[in-house]
This record gives C-alpha cells, structure tokens and sequence, in this order.
C-alpha cells in the first residue's frame, strides 16, 4: 500500500509540473518581484525534495545494501 | 585585469587540489582508485561532486542566456523537471548500478551491459554511440573556458590562449588526481558557485535599484511582459522537455561517478538535496537573466535587444545566414558577465568570475569518463590489460586524456562554437533514448543484447537524422514554423526557430518512445541470456 501512495505521488508530482494554469500570467508577483508562474516552479522544487525524503523513508532498496554489507563481512572473516 | 588575477589564482588553487589528490593516491597503482577513487567517496564529496558533475557552462550560461532571450519558463523547462527526474533516477538506478559495482567490480556501463546480456562487441558498439555523443561536451567546456577568461579579462587574454589555459589546468588536476582530484575540485566548484549565485543575485539586484522597480518596469512593456509569463513556450514543449533529464542517468560520467560512493546511503542526502541544489543555482541565474532586459545601460545588451527586435520583426523576409548572424548576436549566454562587470565591483567580480569559470570548467568528469571507458571497455577487454598489467592500463587511461584534451583544443580553435552547442542539444536527446537501456537491465529479466543493439543503433540513426534535418533545413524567423510533412491536416514534421517538432513536440519525445518499444520488441522474439545470468541481477 505504501508503495502504491508514493508511486501516486511521483505521478502526481510530474504532472503538477505541467502546471499550465499559470501560463499567461505573471500576477500576483510574490514578495513584490517573483512571477507566479516562476515561485510555483520553485516551490516545486522544493516539493521535489520532499518526496525524495518520503521515497528515502518509506521505500529504500535496504536489501541491496544488507546484500553487500553481507558479502563484504564475509570476505572479511575469510 | 583584476578579475581576471583572481581566475587565475582560482585556476592554481584548483591545480593544487588535483595534485594534492595525486599525493594521497602515490603507491596506488590499481585501476579501480585512479578511475573511481577506490569507490571510497564520503556523503559531501559524493553529493556536490555528483551535482558539479552534471553543472556545466550550457547550463550555467546557457541557462541565464535563454531566460533573458525567453522569460521565466527556463527555470521549469531545464531546471524544476530535472530536480525531479535526476534524483528519482538515480534513487532507482544509480543505488542498484553501485551495488553491482561493488558485487561485480563494475567500473563503467558497458561492462555491465556486456556480462547482464552476455555480450562482447554489442557492448562496443555502446561504448561508441556513447563516447561520439560526449565528445562535443568536452570541446565546448574548452570554448566557454576560453570565451569566459576572454571576457573576464576585458580581452586581455585572448580566446586562443584563454582555451589553452582551461585546458592545460582540466588535464593536469584530471591526469595527476583521477576520480578523486575530478571529485574534490567537483566539490570546490559547487560550493563556490553555490555561494557566489547568491551573492551576485543580491549585488546585481542592489546595483539596479532593487528587483521590484525592474519587474515592475518589464511588465509594463508591451515587448517584455512576456518574459514573466511563459507564453513565448508552447505546453508540448514544456511537456517534452522533462524527457531531457532522463538523459543524466545514462551519461556514463554520472553513471561512473555513481560507483564512487563508500556506502550506499550516501544516495540518500544526494538525492533529497539535488532539488534543493538545483533551486540554489538556477533560480538566480534564470532570474537574472530576465533581469538583464532591464539593464538598457549596458551597450552589449542594448545590442542584444535590438538585434532580437530585428529578427523579430524583419526576419521572415531575410537570407537564412543573415537571420543566424542576427540570432548570434541576440544570444544572451554572456549576459551574467555583463551583469557582473556593470554592477559588481571589481575585486567581486573577479571572485564570481571565478564561480562561473567553475561551471565552464565541469567537462573535467567527461574527459575522466571517457578514458575510464576507452581503457576498460576496449584496452582492458581486449587483453591487454592482462597482457600489460594494471600499471600500465593507469597509464594509457593518461595518455588518452592527454589527447582527448588536445584533440577538443584544436578542434575548439577551428569549429564555430555553434555547431557544438546543437551537438551538445543532440546529445542530451541521444543519451535520454539510451535511458531504456538502463531500465531494461536493471528491471526487465526478458531483456536482451538483440534488444539492447536495436535500441543503440536507433538512437544514433535518429540524432544523426535531426542533426542533418537541421543542418539542411535552416531555422525559421520567430513565429510560426516551417511544416515539412502534414498527414490529413496534422503536421508530422515541422522545422522551428529553435529546432525541431515531430506532432509538434521535441524530437526527444518519439526518440525515448521508440527506443523503448524497440527494446520490448527486439526483446520479444531474441534469445534470453542464461538462466545462471539472470540468476546473479534478479
């Protein structure tokens, strides 16, 4: 199920990028002097960053590293 | 001058890194810690030389001159979409291609392509399609080199010897420091644009009277209102573009530098701050270049302006080589200089100066990829590392980078620089249609070499198919563009100002579609490699 909900949210994600609701708009100019289509972009980024964290959490390839770090172990004690 | 005394005190202090790496390395003769730093890399090395790596002039310079000639839309064309896909692709395949590294002794791509579908001279013919699609990376980083020191210095130094400069320093810190001297200055260069980004958006923003007064002034021009929205895009466009970043997993420079790390968590801060690092980096250098629309004081951009309004408005009934003089000369990829040398003062712009010969000097990791490649993929698999012995594989991987940076000199004396940027535009489209390559091997048991061939020899067959339709077919004036074949009303193939549009999206799109059918199909009806094969990937 977890898998499932983050696989939705990077579907999710890409098509947000696509976000052509601001397309001919620079207005409302945030903090005065950044287009709205350019801080969506922005937070964008930001949002990116934040599903890493959830993928990192949620979804690691943990048995790839347990894999080496058994196999180097054993190369170890040999 | 005085900028450019401090790019040339930057230059020798990223000549002392290599050489430092050099010293720490003596006594070590393997091929593995010349080539990838005995896979050993830290989590701070590992993420801002992996982000450093994929930096370079074109983006940079690049990305702040197509902002100033198309507006805010640069910033989710090449930089939003690709802090998404680069780090979901290397959270996918880079953890699973360093875990095999470190199971199998993997140093480059085709090594593992070659034991996954048991294949010898298929693996060669990767290795070629990808090193022919490097190379124009490495000759531009030596023209942006020679281009940047010929600006910093007010002409002083001139573009020749400007060149000659990057390139002796690249190949002395790359031959002497390998993947660890590659990988430290990587790191020093990020760090150092990273904080010089911010501080050129507040000096340039401070110069021009604050950024409120100049968004305030752009949108209420009628001519350049529209560079704060994205109009000057089409949506298919947009939509296209985000296949472009697929291409960085399957530029063997970052696949090769995704063996470097210690351990496999070191992917995790990589790939959660990669967006945050691209936001860093490219949203000051895409705001400022709109903001550059605003510095009419400065005679070189005034030029600039008016050659665009020219093409703009007269381009339709000129000669197409008059039509290209007019685009070189509206090109805006030298605006953040100018920026700089306008309002930043001297001793500050010589240190951004020195942030921006960071990003330009970054094909130090392709030029390191390439001899990884040509000494493993065909030195060492044709035998002669085992005739001649690991001392002197090391040895011929230097000798070739020696070459390698000769040969992209000369030829970036001789080629007008525009010929390799379109290069570096197939380039991208070529390696995001060898991405199936990728994922097939990693994820697709029924995968095979007839598969992996028939996916290789297309992406070659297409770039060179666009690189030729381009060449023949010169670019329309701005505005509507040039349709070559229509099939009952529906425009199949149509020339564009700024390349080309297949059902009116890039040509990056039907690439990585058909390359990837043609790996499932091939696939298909192809003998599978050995069970005991398949057995050691899945």
């Amino acid at each position: 199920m977890k898998k499932i909900l983050l696989a939705l949210a990077v579907v999710a994600l890409y098509i947000l990028h696509q976000d052509i609701w601001f397309w001919r708009t620079a207005y409302p100019l945030v903090f005065g002097f950044i287009p709205i289509g350019l801080f969506y972009q922005a937070c964008f980024s930001v949002a990116a960053s934040l599903l890493m964290w959830l993928l990192v959490k949620f979804a690691w390839p943990a048995h790839l590293e347990r894999e080496i770090e058994e196999r180097s172990s054993g190369e170890d004690a040999a | 001058m005085i900028p450019a005394i401090v790019v040339f005190l930057y230059l020798a202090t990223v000549l002392y890194i290599g050489i430092f790496a050099f010293r720490r390395a003596r006594g070590k003769e393997e091929a593995e810690d010349y080539f990838l730093a005995s896979r050993s890399l830290g989590p701070f090395v590992f993420l801002f030389s992996l982000f450093g790596t994929n930096m370079t002039a074109f983006a940079i310079l690049g990305s702040s001159g197509h902002a100033f000639s198309n507006g805010i839309v640069t910033f989710g064309l090449m930089a939003s979409s690709s802090g998404l896909v680069i780090p979901l692709s290397i959270f996918f395949i880079g953890t699973r291609v360093w875990a095999l590294g470190k199971k199998y002794g993997f140093m480059t791509p085709v090594q593992m392509f070659r034991d996954r579908w048991e294949c010898g001279h298929i693996g060669t013919v990767i290795f070629a399609v990808q090193a022919v699609l490097l190379v124009p990376y490495i000759i531009i980083g030596i023209m942006g080199g020679g281009t940047t020191l010929n600006a910093i210095s007010g002409g002083a130094v001139p573009y020749w010897f400007g060149g000659a400069i990057v390139a002796m320093v690249v190949m002395s810190y790359v031959f002497f420091g390998g993947m660890r001297g590659t990988a430290w200055v990587n790191t020093f260069q990020t760090v150092l644009f990273l904080l010089f980004g911010a501080i050129a958006l507040i000096v340039i923003g401070v110069g021009m009277g604050g950024f409120t007064n100049a968004v305030q002034a752009i949108a209420s021009s009628p001519a350049l209102a529209p560079l704060l929205t994205r109009e000057r895009i089409s949506p298919y466009y947009f939509f296209s573009y985000t296949f472009i970043p697929l291409s960085a997993i399957a530029f063997p420079h970052i696949l090769i530098f995704c063996l470097t790390a210690r351990k496999m968590s070191q992917f995790k801060k990589t790939v959660i701050f990669y967006p945050l690092c691209i936001l860093a980096i490219w949203l000051p250098c895409v705001f400022l270049g709109v903001m550059a629309n605003r510095a009419t004081d400065v005679p070189q951009i005034r030029a600039k302006q008016e050659a665009r309004r020219v093409l703009a408005t007269q381009g339709r009934t000129m000669e197409p080589e008059a039509r290209d003089d007019l685009r070189e000369k509206a090109a805006g990829d030298d605006v953040i200089l100018l920026l700089l040398q306008r309002y930043a003062p001297l001793w500050l712009a010589g240190l951004l100066g020195a942030g921006i010969m960071a990003a330009v000097m970054a094909s130090d990791s392709q030029i390191l990829a390439l001899s990884t490649m040509f000494t493993e993929d065909v030195f060492a698999y044709y035998g002669h590392k085992a005739r001649f012995g690991a001392g002197v594989q090391v040895l011929t991987g230097r000798v070739f980078i020696v070459i390698i940076t000769l040969f992209a000199y000369v030829v970036a004396l001789r080629a007008p620089e525009t010929i390799f940027e379109l290069a570096i535009q197939y380039a991208f489209s070529g390696f995001a249609a060898l991405s199936p390559l990728l994922v097939a091997a990693l994820f697709w048991k029924g995968s095979t070499k007839w598969g992996a061939l028939a996916c290789t020899v297309w992406t070659a067959s297409a770039v060179a198919a666009v690189a030729i339709f381009q060449q023949t077919v010169p670019a329309p004036a701005p505005g509507p563009s040039i349709v070559m074949w229509s099939l009952g009303g529906t425009e199949v193939l149509s020339r564009t100002p700024g390349g080309t549009a297949v059902f009116g999206f890039m040509p990056v799109v039907p690439m990585v579609i058909v390359s990837a059918l043609l790996m499932i199909v091939v696939s298909k009806v192809t003998p599978k490699p050995k069970a005991t094969t398949l057995s050691r990937y899945f």
